[in-house]
């Protein structure tokens, strides 16, 4: 590259690199230091994905169709977005038990707002995102402000709430989602044109965010990494992304009568929240501050930092992408009962986890939730077609979540005996 | 001492209840100049830096920044003129890199968005202006360094917000003989930038490496502030614990 910044030569000139110098090899050189370093980043669940496929599809006939593919995505859609709200909690190194059942009692009050009382469903839909904001409101009070933990707090509200759904609903009821435009989110696909055009933007707006990265350093006078890497990169979203919409884009009816392909509708809503989510991590203060309360929250209020009302929004951020994932799993179901979320939000943690996302705070991206969430929905799927009893599928997820966070652990060591022995 | 102070305490005073911890302290530090601040456990040297922060401010008496009184009632008043606190726990995160920790609080936008470019050139520029050479990489995680490098990252935060004045307390408590070498190696390097760097220290040895002033506090008073030249280990040992007083000076309760 041309754009190495031009400094007074003498004893003292370039010493320090940025750690972006170098060519291909240098970068892949200083990647694979960081890796044995401690930060594996979403490595570990990636490899994990490639095993559990490979595994699976010499196991039953069926887990490599197209379906099953398009199935696969939709069943995790729900624990991804879930495991991406917790994302944001689990930075601040707090924790959201109650991020499930708020999932499910904020589609409780949409559908019986919706079914019972006759709210226009986009008004049903503003009441249970302005619910799960409140809860968010709620949560930050108690731990931000009053000062209890997290885990308390939200353990609290996850029976409270169970309670709440129950009395909605009512004991033993189940309600009927009868809104199309939410029951297209997981059970519609987008035109199979309309998925090659996704494919397109994704590219444009890595490409635009890569350039003008580049330009805002060139500009300050720091080096960028070879552009090499930038064309890797965006020849692995062309094949990885081109391969995924090559098979949704195929024909994967279970009848010759009527065709069924194209990308479902939820995959371009989870890819945008997954964009935003991380733009606002990266890229603001916001996303900086949330990091550093989670590293260590005392430096973060000395640099003049309102960790307050970092953690608050933090809550409050959870709780609202909660409500989405909620969406999701009402629009896979078709219907909500009293339990609804119990459950998955333990399953919410272990995915975060398992992609990388760190109990303790500070470490982690929403993409590395995503992976984990998608390790563990394949391990769902793939065990279902096996027709194993379902208690085989809390064993091997439970042994899964074991692992990696073994495997976490033992980097971490090492990582922190490297920096001994310096 | 003819230089010109930066900042001067005239007859400061600070009580906890009953227990009054400053006496009416008069104290100065000179730009350029290393100013060590000894005293044992309990002398009010902790009490006398958070009132130069603003964090804790003084009951009464008057502090002169450039000649002028001001008022430190709050970190922020100390901060808009240049004095900045390196603390012993270095207020550090781990889990960001050198460039994201000097910038910490105070990130350059461009757009609305953190301009990683901008911070990146400014860290490197003020760790290069302290001869810094010990790291490889301006973007490695702070877990990943050593503590004198980690000192060194806090040092560096507050030459980048040009600070005037650098308050470092205990600043080779914990690190090895080589570690402590760099560190007042830059300490010494702060000075000649013109900044007025004032160091609190139990190490007397350090102090007799580095400072151009000692000013050894006993029981809530300032027993002596001498150029290091003027004075001899064994005497400030002796003021430190009570045993001696500066000749000329009252003698202390």
């Amino acid at each position: 590259m041309t754009d190495t910044r031009t400094t007074p030569s003498g004893p003292d000139a370039v010493l320090i690199s940025s750690g972006v110098e170098g060519g291909v090899r240098d970068q892949v050189r200083a990647w694979w230091h960081r890796v044995r370093g401690g930060e594996m980043g979403a490595l570990p669940a990636s490899a994990g994905i490639v095993v559990l496929t490979v595994l699976f599809a010499f196991l039953s006939p069926f887990f490599l169709t197209e379906r099953n593919f398009a199935n696969l995505l939709t069943q995790a859609a729900t624990l991804v977005m879930l495991a991406m709200a917790l994302t944001f909690v689990l930075l601040l190194g707090e924790i959201d038990l109650s991020a499930g059942v708020t999932s499910g009692m904020t589609m409780a009050l949409f559908v019986v707002l919706n079914n019972v009382f006759g709210v226009a469903w986009p008004l049903a839909l503003l009441a249970a995102f302005g619910a799960g904001l409140a809860t968010g409101l709620v949560i930050g009070f108690f731990v931000a402000k009053v000062g209890i933990p997290s885990f308390v707090v939200t353990l609290g509200l996850f029976l409270g709430y169970q309670g709440l759904a129950l009395t909605i609903i009512g004991d033993g009821g189940l309600y009927r989602l009868q809104v199309p435009e939410i029951l297209a989110i997981q059970n519609a696909n987008l035109p199979v044109w309309a998925g090659w055009v996704m494919l397109l933007v994704i590219l444009a707006v890595v490409s635009a965010t890569s350039v003008l990265d580049r330009r805002r350093r060139t500009r300050a006078g720091v080096p960028n990494r070879t552009i090499t890497l930038l064309w890797a990169k965006l020849g692995v979203v062309v094949v990885v992304g081109g391969a995924v919409v090559g098979v949704l884009s195929q024909n994967r009816s279970a009848s010759p009568a009527n065709e069924l392909a194209g990308v479902p509708v939820v995959v371009p809503i989870v890819l945008t929240i997954l964009w935003l989510g991380t733009f606002l991590l990266d890229r603001t203060r916001f996303g900086r501050y949330v990091y550093s309360v989670g590293g260590n929250a005392e430096a973060a209020r000395r640099a003049g930092i309102n960790v307050r009302l970092i953690r608050w929004s933090g809550f409050m951020l959870c709780s609202t992408l909660a409500v989405v994932a909620g969406l999701f799993s009402i629009s896979k179901v078709g219907s909500i009962d009293a339990a609804a979320g119990r459950e998955i939000v333990l399953s919410g943690v272990a995915a975060a986890v398992v992609g990388g996302v760190s109990l303790f705070g500070g470490r982690g991206r929403l993409l590395n939730a995503a992976v984990g969430a998608l390790v563990i929905a394949i391990i769902t799927n793939g065990l279902g077609l096996l027709n194993l009893p379902a208690g085989v599928n809390f064993m091997v997820t439970g042994s899964v979540l074991v692992l990696a966070a073994t495997v976490d652990a033992v980097s971490r060591s090492r990582a922190s005996g490297m920096v001994r022995r310096n | 001492m003819t230089d010109v102070p930066i900042i001067e305490l005239q007859d400061v005073r600070k009580s906890f209840g009953p227990v009054s911890v400053l006496q009416g302290i008069d104290f100065r530090a000179y730009p350029g100049k290393v100013t060590a601040l000894v005293g044992d456990n309990g002398a009010g040297k902790s009490t006398l830096i958070k009132g130069l922060a603003g964090v804790q401010p003084y009951d009464s008496g008057t502090v002169l920044f450039d000649g002028e009184p001001v008022e430190l009632q709050s970190p922020r008043d100390a901060a808009a003129l240049g004095i900045e606190v390196v603390y012993q726990d270095l207020a550090l995160c781990d889990n960001l890199d050198i460039v994201q920790n000097m910038f910490l609080g105070r990130e350059e936008l461009s757009r609305g968005t953190l301009d990683e470019g901008v911070m990146e050139r400014d860290a490197s520029d003020a760790l290069r202006s302290l001869s810094v050479r010990t790291m490889t990489s301006v973007r490695q995680k702070v877990a990943s360094l050593s503590g004198g490098q980690r000192q060194t990252v806090a040092i560096a935060r507050a030459v980048l917000k040009k600070a005037r004045v650098v308050i470092l307390d205990e600043p080779t408590a914990a690190l090895g003989v080589a570690q402590t070498a760099q560190v007042l190696a830059l300490v010494e390097r702060l000075a000649h930038q013109g900044v007025a760097v004032i160091i609190i220290s139990h190490n007397l040895q350090d102090v007799f490496e580095v400072a151009d002033y000692v000013a050894p506090l006993y029981l809530g008073h300032l027993v002596a502030e001498v150029p290091i030249g003027a004075t001899t280990y064994d005497d400030v040992v002796g003021y430190i614990t009570g045993s001696k007083t500066f000749p000329g000076s009252e003698t202390v309760a």
